[in-house]
């Protein structure tokens, strides 16, 4: 397949129907929250694009974010787009490895100079650069060679966006996220952990489309990231009425009632999961009675526990909860002034364990 | 034990749901009223507005079965059926593991894909002409 065709042009040679692109076009119309009279400009702006080369990088990751998008179980629509891009070079999913793999990255890089795409998942260790390396190389420096030449950079995943759970406190490696590093190159932030699949490819798609698009404060895409959970949750009228589940197994879990309680982080969470959903649009967590984590908001993980309500302030109030806004904040900063007596109590009392303290405890 | 399905397993959600149904049904009767007198076209994305789980069932219960059905085969099938409202139809994008991609209420006299598209029917010319050039040469020989 040439890197030259148009988009267009490849769907032709596949055999694909203008009634099939059109329909592609449609559910990436829905995918991308626009609304359905935009079709008509996604199928011209996609009939004309180029087969893009793609460099992907994974440095201090879980490879969730990429069993996420191969575990899609093969949607037409992410097949689609992963079709048509030129993937030059993912380390876990190519079949070269060695120097044929730094080869295949060298010369996909020296061909596209300045117009490949490059994705990133996984945090940055700016610590020990032994501490990840790819053929040698630190992820530091692997990050800045290939970034240099390329036309944008995509971080999948909250610890390429935001640093994720290796930046969790005590951040031991020194994790940073791509944007700390880069400031030269427009960067998209796709953050989850994972990401929704048809989010990652959704955000490619709209690449492809219309160039980069329209993002929040945070780099992320409007598109997915521009409502917060809570504004778009199906139980936010129980929320509206006082209805909220005490427990896992109250009258108001069973009826379905609000998370909050249980702590819903939804009211300080932008992501697509409550209309896009998971497993092909099945359900997501809070459809399943647990509430939201948060995990697309920069660290989640030091957010304070999971389970309490975001009225419930911690010892050490969070970037998460700092860029949070919605009506569920109006509502926590009430409960969080009747709780501060409580806050200042528990900050008396907490006590953080060490990894020697751990180490002791073990060597008892 | 037997296995079943998600959508056989009973999940209470309360009785109070997003109230998103009648105001999407008044969405539709002003689309319809739109075709009616304008000539106008609307599609509605059910995939863009938070419903309950049994919502959406109760959206198209309301909507109900029409005379007209089409299945479109194209990167997967699409389920085109006219509801009870004539003008009123419910579509449905499936991928070739017939999972949903996309669902759509589209108010139009005939939906938008189920005419021949001037693509398609320019390729289907070009492949008639060769076939019958073909043909025709063959029966000169």
């Amino acid at each position: 397949m040439k890197n030259d065709q148009t988009l267009g042009e490849i769907l032709r040679d596949q055999g694909i129907s203008r009634r099939g692109f059109l329909k592609f076009c449609a559910a990436t119309a829905s995918l991308l929250a626009l609304p359905p009279g935009s079709v008509p400009a996604i199928a011209a702006a996609l009939e004309n694009a180029r087969r893009p080369s793609v460099i992907w990088l994974s440095f201090q990751e879980c490879t969730g974010c990429t069993e996420s998008l191969t575990r899609s179980d093969a949607a037409s629509i992410e097949d689609l787009i992963f079709n048509t891009i030129s993937l030059d070079y993912h380390h876990t999913l190519q079949a070269a490895s060695g120097t044929g793999a730094e080869d295949a990255r060298q010369s996909a890089m020296k061909e596209n100079w300045g117009k490949y795409l490059l994705v990133v998942d996984g945090s940055i260790p700016t610590g020990n650069p032994g501490y990840s390396t790819i053929a040698g190389i630190s992820n530091v420096d692997m990050l800045m060679e290939v970034a240099a030449g390329a036309a944008a950079i995509v971080a999948v995943g909250s610890c390429a966006s935001f640093g994720g759970i290796p930046h969790a406190s005590p951040n031991p490696t020194g994790a940073v996220s791509v944007s700390d590093l880069i400031s030269d190159k427009p960067v998209i932030n796709v953050p989850g952990c994972p990401p929704i699949p048809v989010v990652i490819a959704g955000v490619l798609t709209q690449f492809l489309t219309f160039g980069i698009p329209e993002l929040d404060e945070l780099h992320r895409p409007m598109a997915f990231y521009g409502k917060s959970i809570h504004d778009r949750c199906y139980r936010r009228p129980f929320y509206d009425r006082g209805l909220f589940a005490e427990t896992f197994d109250d009258e108001g879990a069973r009826k379905g009632w609000c998370l909050y309680k249980l702590g819903c982080k939804g009211p300080t969470t932008y992501n697509a999961c409550a209309t896009t959903k998971w497993n092909e649009g099945t359900s997501f967590p809070i459809q399943s009675g647990h509430p939201c984590l948060g995990c697309s908001q920069p660290d989640f993980w030091d957010a304070g526990g999971f389970y309490q309500a975001l009225s419930i302030p911690t010892g050490d109030i969070s970037r998460a909860a700092v860029y949070g806004v919605g009506a569920g904040i109006a509502a926590g900063a009430l409960m969080g002034a009747l709780n501060r007596g409580r806050k200042s109590h528990a900050v008396r009392v907490h006590e953080k364990v060490t990894i020697d303290d751990l180490e002791k405890e073990h060597e008892k | 034990m037997a296995e079943s399905t998600l959508a056989e397993l009973e999940i209470e959600v309360g009785d109070i749901g997003t109230h998103n149904v009648i105001p999407l049904l008044h969405e539709i009767r002003h689309a319809l009223a739109q075709l009616l007198e304008e000539g106008k076209e609307t599609v509605i994305d059910l995939r863009s507005i938070p419903l309950a789980p049994g919502e959406e069932a109760a959206i198209e219960q309301a909507l109900g079965e029409g005379e007209m059905q089409a299945v479109l085969s194209a990167l997967g099938p699409s389920d085109f059926r006219e509801s009870s409202y004539p003008g009123v139809w419910l579509v449905t994008h499936y991928n070739h593991d017939d999972k949903i991609v996309g669902k759509f209420v589209e108010v139009a006299i005939v939906p938008s894909l189920l005419r021949s598209q001037p693509e398609d029917m320019a390729a289907g010319l070009r492949r008639l002409e060769a076939r019958l050039m073909e043909d025709g040469g063959n029966q000169g020989e």
